[in-house]
């Protein structure tokens, strides 16, 4: 099992480690659902270092980019940051990613921990033709996300970085708690928030500066069990349960990351015809109107057969109640379609419901 | 942490014998390993119970586990306020956590049941 650089933090302070991609990770320390109420509340802090980087260079980088995925590359500068998709030739989803526009030619891409070297394989088998250099330097980098309403006031006493300043989806480079770092104004939770990468050999100092100043605001170190059900209430995809190979960019929602106009990119011709023809099916949030919590690949019934299975599902900390997301036949995907979901023996009332679930008030 | 009085099963069940009737919960251990709960399925006061039958499920935040019954008997009573406080498993599992009073069919079954050392001593095992 690979370990972060923070892996003997978490288990000093009581981490309960579980294997996830391949990785020794933090699961919860307090409990899920004080950790993701600290997060909604007050702030909490990630090991997210898991994550996968890999950087694409070169004169072609804008021209090669623009091909793989659906969003406009071009609407990017240095010190901006975009979310997309690397996308199959059908519309469907290699993965989900972040672009880092580190300069003219020079970007990086932020991948699932679990998708990296296929991501990785991905990118560089379709390099042909372009001119480009692609490195995958995830082994370099440490990844830590500050979320939460105090993020900023905790992190600014530790940063030359002028986080005011910073517009979501933008980074800078900086001093963290002494180490050189790239800060960004992202997150996988809802709320404001920074990500810090950084390529120290020793990047502890961080995580123990972050907890240090943080705690007397409430700050809790968060583990994968909360960044799950704050990034569901948050309606933000997971590669595997959401979004996957057989799940296009439209029937996924996320119509907004393809922007047709640009040109073409893998897919597209897929996902024009699907646009033009109706979609059959749709990706939905819901909520459980009965007890018990649809989990993932509970069957989904609508009319009374089986349509799909929960793609996400889970309690909500903040709204107190089940929810998820699922694929429902077009017919069924209007706020306020009933359908059923198969909890064990039982057969249980959903709602199809608006989403996110939760947005937090600016 | 384990009380002395209470009997205990390596599904993490214990079992507290009052008079002919059993008190039945899941343990610290168990409650740790599930995290936050937030909703206990509860049978019907009156089913009969065959030894290791699924008394009910608890969920919590990540997962769903069955408790399986440690004793055999007929559901004598449950803990209703289970329905509006699962959280009480997490906070107090031998005490206000508890979850169906069994009258017990068998007293013999209690015997096959571990001591608190016995359960303690089974928890290393697991934990090393």
């Amino acid at each position: 099992m690979k370990k972060t650089r923070f892996n003997e933090l978490h288990k000093a302070s009581g981490g309960k480690m579980i294997e996830f991609a391949g990785w020794e990770m933090p699961v919860e320390f307090s409990g899920i659902i004080p950790e993701h109420l600290a997060v909604r509340t007050k702030a909490g802090l990630f090991d997210v270092s898991h994550m996968g980087e890999i950087t694409v260079k070169g004169k072609g980088a804008l021209a090669f980019l623009q091909w793989l995925t659906p969003n406009d590359v071009a609407r990017l500068e240095k010190g901006k940051i975009q979310y997309t998709a690397l996308t199959t030739p059908e519309g469907t989803f290699v993965d989900d990613m972040l672009i880092y526009c580190m300069g003219e030619g020079d970007y990086l891409l932020v991948v699932n921990a679990a998708n990296t070297d296929k991501d990785f394989a991905w990118v560089a088998g379709h390099a042909g033709g372009f001119e480009v250099e692609v490195d995958n330097g995830s082994d370099a980098w440490s990844q830590l996300a500050l979320q939460g309403p105090e993020a900023e006031r905790i992190l600014r006493p530790l940063t030359d970085v002028d986080l005011a300043s910073m517009k979501s989806f933008t980074w800078r480079t900086g001093r963290v708690a002494g180490r050189e770092a790239l800060v960004s104004r992202t997150g996988y939770t809802g709320e404001d928030g920074f990500e810090i990468y950084t390529t120290d050999p020793a990047p502890g100092p961080i995580w123990e500066a972050i907890v240090k100043a943080g705690a007397p605001l409430g700050l809790l170190p968060i583990g994968l069990g909360a960044r799950d059900t704050l990034r569901l209430e948050a309606k933000l995809m997971l590669y595997g349960n959401d979004i996957t190979d057989r799940t296009t960019v439209l029937e996924a929602d996320l119509k907004w990351i393809c922007k047709f106009q640009k040109g073409d990119f893998l897919g597209k011709a897929v996902l024009e015809k699907q646009l033009a023809e109706g979609l059959s099916r749709k990706l939905v949030g819901f909520e459980v109107r009965g007890p018990g919590i649809a989990r993932p690949h509970y069957p989904v019934l609508f009319q009374g057969s089986k349509v799909s299975e929960v793609a996400s599902g889970t309690y909500s900390p903040f709204l107190k109640r089940a929810i998820g997301l699922a694929y429902l036949p077009i017919e069924a995907v209007a706020e306020g379609t009933a359908f059923e979901i198969g909890i064990r023996d039982r057969t249980v009332q959903a709602v199809v419901v608006p989403t996110p679930f939760y947005k937090r008030s600016k | 942490m384990y009380p002395n009085d209470f009997r205990y099963s390596k599904d993490h069940e214990w079992v507290k014998v009052e008079g002919d009737e059993a008190v039945v919960g899941i343990t610290d251990f168990a409650q740790h390993q599930l995290g936050d709960i937030i909703f206990v399925d509860l049978p019907p006061v009156g089913k009969t119970l065959e030894l290791h039958q699924a008394i009910g499920t608890v969920e919590s935040v990540k997962s769903v586990s069955d408790i399986f019954s440690p004793v055999a008997g007929e559901v004598a009573a449950v803990n209703e306020e289970l329905n509006q406080a699962a959280d009480i498993l997490n906070k107090d599992p031998h005490g206000q956590g508890w979850i169906v009073r069994l009258k017990i069919k068998d007293k013999k079954e209690i015997e096959g049941l571990m001591t608190a050392g016995d359960y303690e001593k089974f928890l290393e095992g697991l934990e090393a």
